[in-house]
């Protein structure tokens, strides 16, 4: 058809009516119903609307009951701890390298004898993940080199202001577990810090307890850890009320860490 | 140099190479190198790089760590090519002729020599990169991922040491991450002549470490030891704790005294941090703080000193933490002194001034306190003071010695078109007459008559009233490295020799304070003899003669080294101690002299300058010196002052400047921290650290050293703050950029008029000694107690204590032998030291003008060549370990450098 198609058209601008003439009538090529089906046509658009309502619903309460999320959800961020209550976070800074979207600052700083927060020489001074920008990728978890840094599954994270969404050292760290002595206190003794990498240690040794009470003895892990203890400088407080405090008041040691690492500051 | 020719299509490409060049081949491209070059330096210029750790083009080959092996065959007799049978070093290989190489790029066997001594050197090497410092900038990291086998062979465990060694209070060693390359012992015996560290035991207990005072016998020291494991009230952590042997004093503290009396540590030791090609020497202050990857480096060159040191600064979020040296081959190669790297704190301390602060005066005039202000407010109150201060006397303008070329030609710019005076000095320290003579007749507009490399290659180098060390920094390594390589002679007029001078196996040419000129004279004269003799025949047209700023303040010295300079032929130059002293002379903050070289004077000199100016005709008088501006001052003949970073315990009279800020009727202070002059100061108008600005210093060879801002900040530099203070007084000054300035120095140009005929003063007679006095020799130490350094404890420890020295027969005179106290006398106070016996003339003390605990200038209100009184004396020894600032990151502990008028007890 190449050659012999090739010349002048004498109808431009239409579109219907080629070769096959103007008769060429629209027919459905869906069978139209027959009999009962017919008759409740205009009322099928319903069926699914009416068959949901037999189902189950999927609807989520959320604010009212939460609904747990798949086992490795990438949640909120958390440092964790040696059995002893060590951080495990050497303040390497290699999850701030990772980060591709630049929402985790990280400062280290020297372990002082009389301040040891982690294992070996260095610790994190500082630790700040902005929630405003993180992505929870994982890829700062991937590079940590101590597995101190994983997420958690929660997943509440929104607040009303900017700040309020960069979280800091406090923030992230995880409370204290069964049997842990607050930091900062030494390394179990005779211990490298490869001991702990391999998991050597399971827990507080009696040194570094005597070492906490000696210096510390308002900790609050120690009353768990020494049932007999009584802080120094509260007399007369019961200490059967101590025992019945519960082990996860990690805060008061918590604070107490914080507030003490301001010391390595410049 | 190198010339790189592809593989020749004919054997006629290569058959005549030029004399002295070796031609060979490496992966099969034929090279052209000259005779003596190391095979890996040429790889290096054809580009093909050869991993290395022990190798460092400034050091000595020494084929330590057998990184950089690769396959060599060399031709034999008959011209037949012969593999050596092992591979070998190339950084300790030369080139020869014919020879034909083979790196990893080409050879598998190169390749796998190269793997196996990568997993060698892992053996021993712990897997903290984590922790490490150097992670992320290490050489060993990026060789073990490009030149490594990616999985260890080694299941042992690995040899450990305990760690960190502080082997000074600034350096920290972890001898388990030594590659043993020795880069760092080569750097302090070659070229910083420190040989502070060396490698100690053999086999796998090779290591490096301090000297064992055990088996050498320092005084009064101790092993050093690791620093971990206190208690938090100071007491050493028991055993079953903590780790081991600990030194409680922890890295902070004093270093470890020598028998010398010289602290246990060198100027010049980060060097080794910087070139350690793993992570085994790092630096207490940085240590931890940062990553490399945080960092933002900006070229910059170090403000302390006249050298003009390339230096990068390192800043995280805005704060500097850390200062590299930067490479620059004609000033200061890769080299930098340890107070330009590690005193930079002092630019962000907690009383750098940020605000403009004004003194609100009560109806009678006295003086209230300060109180912050806007710009405008204090601009224009300024303006006003300065305009009645104009009026009521004149106004002295003092700019200090520390500014950038910019900042010190809108000083001396302000001072001549707004107010009206030639009253401005940048002299803030000991000058005279003679010293400005000398300055503008030798000094202003001769840049780059002498440079560093003409202190390397100048045969015959002499020093007089220069330490070297202590005064120049990175010229005593130039000097070191041309005696060292050139056998270049030097020879020093000084009261003893230092240790400097004993590394530059330098010839004393022994000098009481006062006596320099009657030496200089003596030089090349028939009535000299011994080293006198020696000195004045080694003296010629190639000799250097280099005068520190301290000759000033010997009555006739510069004069004579004119003479000197004049009657051997030899080249003279000038080495101030601050960046800004000759920029000073250049732009002319001098009573007489005008930018460019020009003396007042002259009325030519001084139409050039007004025409550049736009102004009428500028102050013909010669001003007054920085001594007579204070003195005016403080007799009420002057009716304001314009200080800018001056401290006064550095003047010549520091009470004597107090007085007059207090009498003076109005003192406008541009400042970068809060001083002993904001204190007095009618308006404080905060200016920009040289970190926080853009600039050029220039520095003693008067070659130009620009360098950028590495900080955002808002603050202003000097140029602009007096630019705006110009304008609230109604004058323009034009001075708002820094291409401004420089628009109009480059305008203004060089003087190629008549120059101001040389000093001629006469020396004075040497003064009469009565029993137990002495001549006061003083200068001061690299690292002391100047407001530069503060902030940063780790690098004070490294500093030399201070100690007062005397010859053996004077100390048997006064009763005093090393380490007793002596007391150095005056009217006005005493200071009491140490004393060290060392060899020098008779009838001499010296003492460090400003350390800790000898603050010369306020305390006895004399400088060099004045008759003291000294004596025996106890020394409280609570005054010894009060120096030493206590507690780990102490920074504030450093003692205050305003705090030492009075009494020094």
């Amino acid at each position: 058809m190449a050659d012999k198609d090739i010349s002048r058209r004498d109808r431009g601008g239409d579109v219907a009516g080629g070769a096959g003439g103007p008769e060429h009538e629209y027919t459905s090529l869906i069978e139209p119903k027959k009999g009962i089906g017919e008759v409740l046509a205009p009322a099928a658009g319903f069926g699914v609307t009416l068959s949901s309502m037999f189902k189950p619903t999927v609807t989520e309460q959320y604010p009212f009951e939460k609904v747990p999320t798949k086992p490795r959800y990438h949640g909120r961020h958390q440092l964790n701890r040696y059995p002893d209550g060590l951080e495990k976070c050497i303040g390497c800074e290699l999850c701030a390298w990772a980060c591709p979207a630049d929402a985790i600052y990280v400062e280290g700083a020297d372990n002082a004898p009389d301040a040891q927060y982690s294992p070996g020489e260095r610790y994190g001074r500082v630790y700040q993940i902005n929630y405003l920008r993180c992505i929870f990728c994982g890829l700062c978890i991937e590079a940590c080199p101590t597995r101190a840094l994983t997420m958690t599954n929660e997943y509440e994270l929104a607040g009303p202001t900017r700040r309020g969404m960069i979280y800091e050292k406090q923030d992230l760290l995880a409370p204290m577990g069964e049997g842990m002595l607050g930091a900062p206190h030494p390394m179990v003794p005779g211990t490298e810090d490869t001991d702990y990498y391999r998991g050597a240690v399971t827990g507080p040794v009696p040194e570094q307890i005597d070492w906490v009470a000696q210096w510390r003895p308002e900790d609050a892990t120690l009353q768990a850890l020494r049932p007999g203890h009584r802080p120094q400088g509260s007399g007369d407080r019961d200490t059967s009320s101590e025992l019945a405090e519960p082990m996860e008041h990690g805060q008061p040691a918590e604070v107490d860490a914080s507030a003490s690492q301001g010391r390595g500051s410049r | 140099m190198t010339t790189t020719t592809p593989k020749p299509a004919t054997p006629a490409a290569t058959s005549a190479p030029a004399a002295g060049e070796v031609t060979f081949t490496i992966d099969d491209v034929e090279v052209s190198v000259p005779k003596g070059t190391l095979v890996i330096r040429a790889a290096e210029n054809l580009g093909i790089q050869i991993p290395r750790f022990c190798d460092h083009p400034l050091l000595q080959p020494a084929g330590a760590c057998r990184q950089c092996l690769v396959e060599v065959s060399t031709p034999d007799r008959e011209g037949n090519l012969r593999a050596m049978p092992k591979p070998q070093a190339s950084c300790t290989l030369e080139a020869t002729p014919g020879m034909v190489v083979k790196t990893q790029r080409t050879s598998a066997v190169a390749d796998k020599a190269q793997h196996g001594v990568m997993e060698l050197l892992l053996i021993n090497h712990p897997l903290d990169c984590p922790t490490c410092d150097k992670g992320g900038e290490c050489p060993l990291q990026n060789q073990a991922m490009s030149n490594g086998y990616a999985t260890s062979r080694f299941h042992d465990v690995k040899r450990t040491f305990p760690k960190p060694l502080a082997i000074s209070t600034e350096i920290l060693l972890d001898r388990e991450r030594c590659v043993l390359c020795q880069r760092c012992t080569r750097f302090s015996d070659e070229i910083a002549g420190d040989p502070f560290i060396d490698l100690q035991q053999r086999g796998v207990r090779q290591q490096i470490g301090v000297f064992d005072p055990a088996v050498l016998g320092f005084a009064g020291s101790d092993r050093a030891e690791t620093y971990r494991g206190v208690q938090p009230d100071g007491t050493p952590l028991p055993v079953a704790v903590g780790q081991p042997e600990v030194d409680p004093r922890g890295p902070v503290g004093m270093a470890t005294l020598d028998t010398s009396g010289r602290a246990f540590a060198s100027y010049f030791s980060g060097n080794t941090i910087q070139i350690c090609p793993v992570g085994a020497l790092t630096n207490a202050a940085y240590r931890f703080r940062a990553r490399p990857f945080d960092l933002i480096s900006t070229p910059g060159v170090a403000e302390h000193d006249s050298n003009g040191a390339a230096i990068r600064v390192d800043h995280r979020r805005g704060v500097v933490l850390r200062r590299l040296a930067g490479e620059d081959a004609a000033v200061n190669e890769e080299w930098i002194s340890d107070k330009d790297r590690f005193a930079f704190t002092w630019q962000g301390m907690p009383d750098r001034l940020t605000v403009p602060l004004v003194r609100d005066r009560a109806e009678d005039g006295t003086p209230g306190e300060l109180r912050t202000a806007s710009w405008a407010e204090a601009l224009e109150v300024a303006a006003e003071g300065l305009a009645a201060a104009r009026a009521a006397g004149g106004v002295g303008v003092l700019p200090g010695g520390r500014l950038p070329l910019e900042d010190a030609y809108a000083y001396a710019k302000f001072a001549r078109v707004v107010l009206g005076t030639n009253d401005v000095d940048h002299r803030a320290r000991p000058h005279s007459a003679e010293e400005e003579a000398f300055l503008a007749h030798h000094v202003a507009g001769s840049r780059m008559s002498v440079t560093f490399a003409d202190l390397e290659s100048a045969p015959v180098t002499l020093l007089v009233a220069f330490e070297p060390e202590d005064e120049g920094g990175i010229a005593f390594l130039r000097l070191r490295k041309g005696v060292q390589k050139n056998r270049n002679r030097v020879f020093s007029v000084a009261p003893f020799a230092s240790r400097a001078l004993d590394r530059l196996d330098a010839r004393l040419l022994a000098a009481a304070p006062g006596t320099e000129p009657e030496v200089l004279d003596a030089l090349g004269t028939p009535r000299a003899d011994g080293v006198l003799a020696e000195a004045g025949q080694a003296l010629d047209a190639s000799a250097i003669i280099l005068v520190g700023e301290r000759l000033a303040t010997i009555p006739g010295g510069l004069s004579a080294a004119l003479r000197l300079a004049e009657r051997t032929g030899a080249r003279l130059a000038w080495i101030p101690r601050r960046a800004g002293e000759r920029a000073g002379v250049e732009m002319g903050t001098l009573p007489g002299l005008l930018p460019g070289g020009r003396p007042v004077t002259d009325a030519q000199a001084r139409v050039d300058v007004a025409a550049a100016w736009d102004v009428e005709r500028l102050p013909a008088e010669p001003g007054r010196s920085a001594g007579e501006i204070l003195a005016a001052a403080a007799e009420g003949e002057l009716g304001g002052l314009v200080v800018g970073g001056v401290d006064p315990v550095d003047l010549p009279d520091p009470a004597l400047a107090r007085a007059a800020l207090e009498r003076v009727g109005f003192v406008v202070s541009l400042e970068v921290r809060a001083s002993a002059v904001t204190a007095l100061a009618d308006v404080v108008l905060p200016v920009a650290p040289p970190v926080e600005k853009a600039g050029t210093f220039l520095n003693w060879e008067g070659r130009p050293r620009p360098f950028p801002q590495a900080l955002t900040s808002t603050a202003m530099a000097d140029h602009r703050v007096l630019d705006a203070l110009a304008d609230a007084m109604g004058t323009m000054l034009g001075l708002r950029t820094v291409a401004q300035a420089h628009a109009e120095i480059d305008a203004i140009g060089a003087w190629d008029g008549a120059r101001v005929p040389a000093p001629a003063v006469a020396a004075a007679q040497p003064p009469t000694l009565g029993e137990g006095q002495a001549v006061l020799a003083t200068w001061h130490q690299l690292l002391d107690a100047g407001r530069c350094q503060d902030g940063e404890a780790f690098l004070a420890g490294t500093a030399q204590r201070p100690v007062a020295r005397l010859s053996p027969a004077t100390g048997a005179a006064i009763g005093v032998a090393t380490g007793d106290a002596v007391t150095v006398r005056t009217g006005a106070g005493r200071i009491v030291l140490p004393a060290l016996l060392t060899p020098m003339p008779d009838g001499v003390v010296w003492v460090p003008v400003h350390s800790t605990g000898s603050s010369v200038r306020p305390t006895l209100r004399v400088d060099a060549g004045a008759v003291v009184d000294v004596a025996a004396a106890a020394l409280p020894a609570a005054d010894v370990e009060a120096a030493a600032p206590t507690g780990r990151r102490a920074h504030a502990a450093t003692t205050d450098a305003t705090t030492t008028d009075g009494e020094v007890l």
